[in-house]
């Protein structure tokens, strides 16, 4: 599903964020990558999704050459990628409803699959209730899971997620990994990038670990 | 309904929602007034120039006879003149009438006290019209006692170039405004990418094609120019509509019914056409220089 090989990532300031990185995630996979602040877990799961470049080595998403491929082609490999992003990234001009239907403003739906697809989503998560709240009025752990329903909502065959329990209680998080635990049973890929150690050892999954930017 | 189809549809309903909040009717009017300027200022000179055409249908032509002329030639003349269908009306000037005329003016008393003689000659004027008066001024000046013979086009000469001067100033006009509204629209654009930054950045970042992030600002630079250039055409039709009851009393104390006249409908159209084609320019430059800054990392 995702291979890195030799993969390192130079950031123009100077900064070696990756080096000689190679894995691989098989289909059907949940992984998780963990490492200190700055490790680069952020940096690594960037590259999936073309956000950032690597400098050299190449990483294959789904057979596709992301180092290769073409700037029109990004948006096309994106939506087919479930991300959620270590800062969420939620709109607060608009509604949980709003938010989640996002990425299928582009992707073309019909009005009345869309909404469908926008409330399995918020079921999913638990926050079909929450349709017109703003993002604002969410606890810290709601918003993290709207931001998880709004990655989900295209059904993705793999799902990234960057710190998706920081600051979050014990019990929050569990619930959030529980999450991400249901959608990799019924078949997705899932990646979720972490420093909390406690809580992936729980889980007895599969763990890259990163230090100064190598897999340990 | 087409994925596609359904895509415009939205950009086209989001840029009209941005259109009619109170910024975008604002530029919208900004363009309106600024276009305004041009389109008004066409319409009166195209009213202007019916008029001028009317009056040069009767140009005149001044026939000098001979110096040396009899009073009974000039009268034969006069009636042989009289005969041609081609001169509407005749005045004969008799040289004493033009003397006395220019003894009126400074100077000249003393000029002609010098000469100790009359030097003007018979002279007639005649009104023709305007496809008649060249040949018409040709065949006079072949006519036996006819000294010279002077078509006098030159106030037609002067209301054409002056009427060609207020036509390049109004081009000259137009396209500093028509680059104006180019300006505003690039300035609104730039502005609700600003607001929409956060948009902008995540849709990227899941998966919006460029085509589809500028699709709206397109829309909206269209929809304010074609805005703009309709509050244009509405402004000049209400001021028109202002100025003709005055005018229309004016004309009346002359006898005539002088108004006017709007904008053909095409050339209305064209403005309004026009203006919303500089909105998408403006859109277009402002998106080509905004959006690229807008990277997600
Ligand atoms: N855009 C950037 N420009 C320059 N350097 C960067 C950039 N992003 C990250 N870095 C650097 O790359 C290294 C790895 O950063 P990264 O964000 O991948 O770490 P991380 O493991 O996600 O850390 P955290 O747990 O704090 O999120 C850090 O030293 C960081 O300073
Ligand atoms: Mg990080």
């Amino acid at each position: 599903m995702v291979s890195f090989s030799s993969v390192a990532k130079r950031y123009p300031g100077g900064q070696e964020a990756l080096r000689d990185v190679s894995f691989a995630i098989g289909e059907g996979e949940l992984a998780f990558i963990t490492g200190r602040s700055g490790a680069g877990k952020s940096t690594l799961l960037k590259l999936i999704p073309a956000i950032e470049r690597p400098t050299s080595g190449s990483v294959i998403v789904k057979g596709q050459n992301i180092s290769a491929l073409k700037r029109a082609a990004i948006p096309y490999l994106r939506r087919n990628l479930g991300l959620v992003f270590q800062d969420q990234k939620l709109l607060y001009d608009r509604s949980v409803y709003d938010n989640a239907m996002l990425p299928l403003a582009f992707s073309g739906h019909a009005p009345k699959e869309a909404a469908r697809r926008v409330r399995a989503a918020l079921d999913k998560v638990g926050l079909l209730g929450r349709e017109r709240s703003n993002p604002i009025q969410l606890s810290g752990g709601e918003q993290q899971r709207l931001a998880i329903a709004r990655a989900v909502v295209n059904r993705p065959s793999l799902l990234i997620a960057d710190e998706p329990t920081a600051n979050l209680d014990v019990e929050s998080a569990a619930r959030i990994l529980e999450i991400f635990v249901a959608f990799n049973q019924v078949g997705v890929t899932v990646l979720i990038a972490t420093h909390d150690q406690g809580l992936v050892a729980r889980y007895g999954k599969r763990v890259l670990h990163l230090e100064k930017g190598r897999v340990a | 309904m087409s994925a596609w189809l359904r895509q415009h549809r939205r950009a086209f309903g989001q840029a009209l929602r941005r259109l009619t909040k109170a910024t975008g009717l604002a530029s919208a009017l900004v363009i309106g007034i600024a276009l305004s300027l041009p389109a008004g200022g066409y319409t009166l000179l195209e009213s202007l120039r019916a008029i001028a055409a009317r009056l040069t249908l009767e140009p005149q032509i001044s026939l000098f006879l001979q110096p040396e002329a009899k009073r009974a030639e000039a009268e034969a003349l006069g009636k042989r003149l009289r005969t041609d269908p081609r001169v509407a009306t005749l005045r004969f000037v008799p040289r004493e009438d033009a003397l006395r005329e220019l003894q009126a003016v400074e100077g000249f008393p003393e000029l002609i006290a010098a000469l100790g003689r009359n030097p003007l000659p018979d002279a007639f004027v005649l009104s023709t019209n305007a496809a008649a008066v060249d040949a018409l001024a040709a065949d006079l000046a072949k006519l036996p006692g006819v000294a010279h013979v002077q078509a006098d086009a030159v106030w037609a000469r002067r209301l054409a170039a002056l009427a060609g001067i207020a036509r390049l100033g109004l081009w000259l006009l137009a396209g500093l405004l028509g680059t104006g509204l180019v300006a505003v629209t690039f300035n609104t654009i730039r502005l609700q990418i600003l607001t929409q930054r956060d948009e902008i950045e995540v849709s990227k970042l899941i998966g919006a094609t460029d085509a589809f992030i500028r699709r709206p600002f397109y829309y909206l630079g269209l929809l304010q120019g074609l805005a703009g250039g309709a509050m244009a055409v509405g402004i000049v039709a209400a001021a028109l509509a202002l100025l003709n009851r005055e005018v229309g009393v004016l004309a009346e104390s002359y006898g005539s019914s002088f108004r006017f006249a709007f904008l053909p409908a095409g050339d209305a159209l064209a403005v309004v056409l026009f203006a919303g084609l500089l909105g998408w320019l403006g859109a277009h430059l402002s998106v080509s220089r905004h959006l690229r800054d807008i990277e997600p990392g």
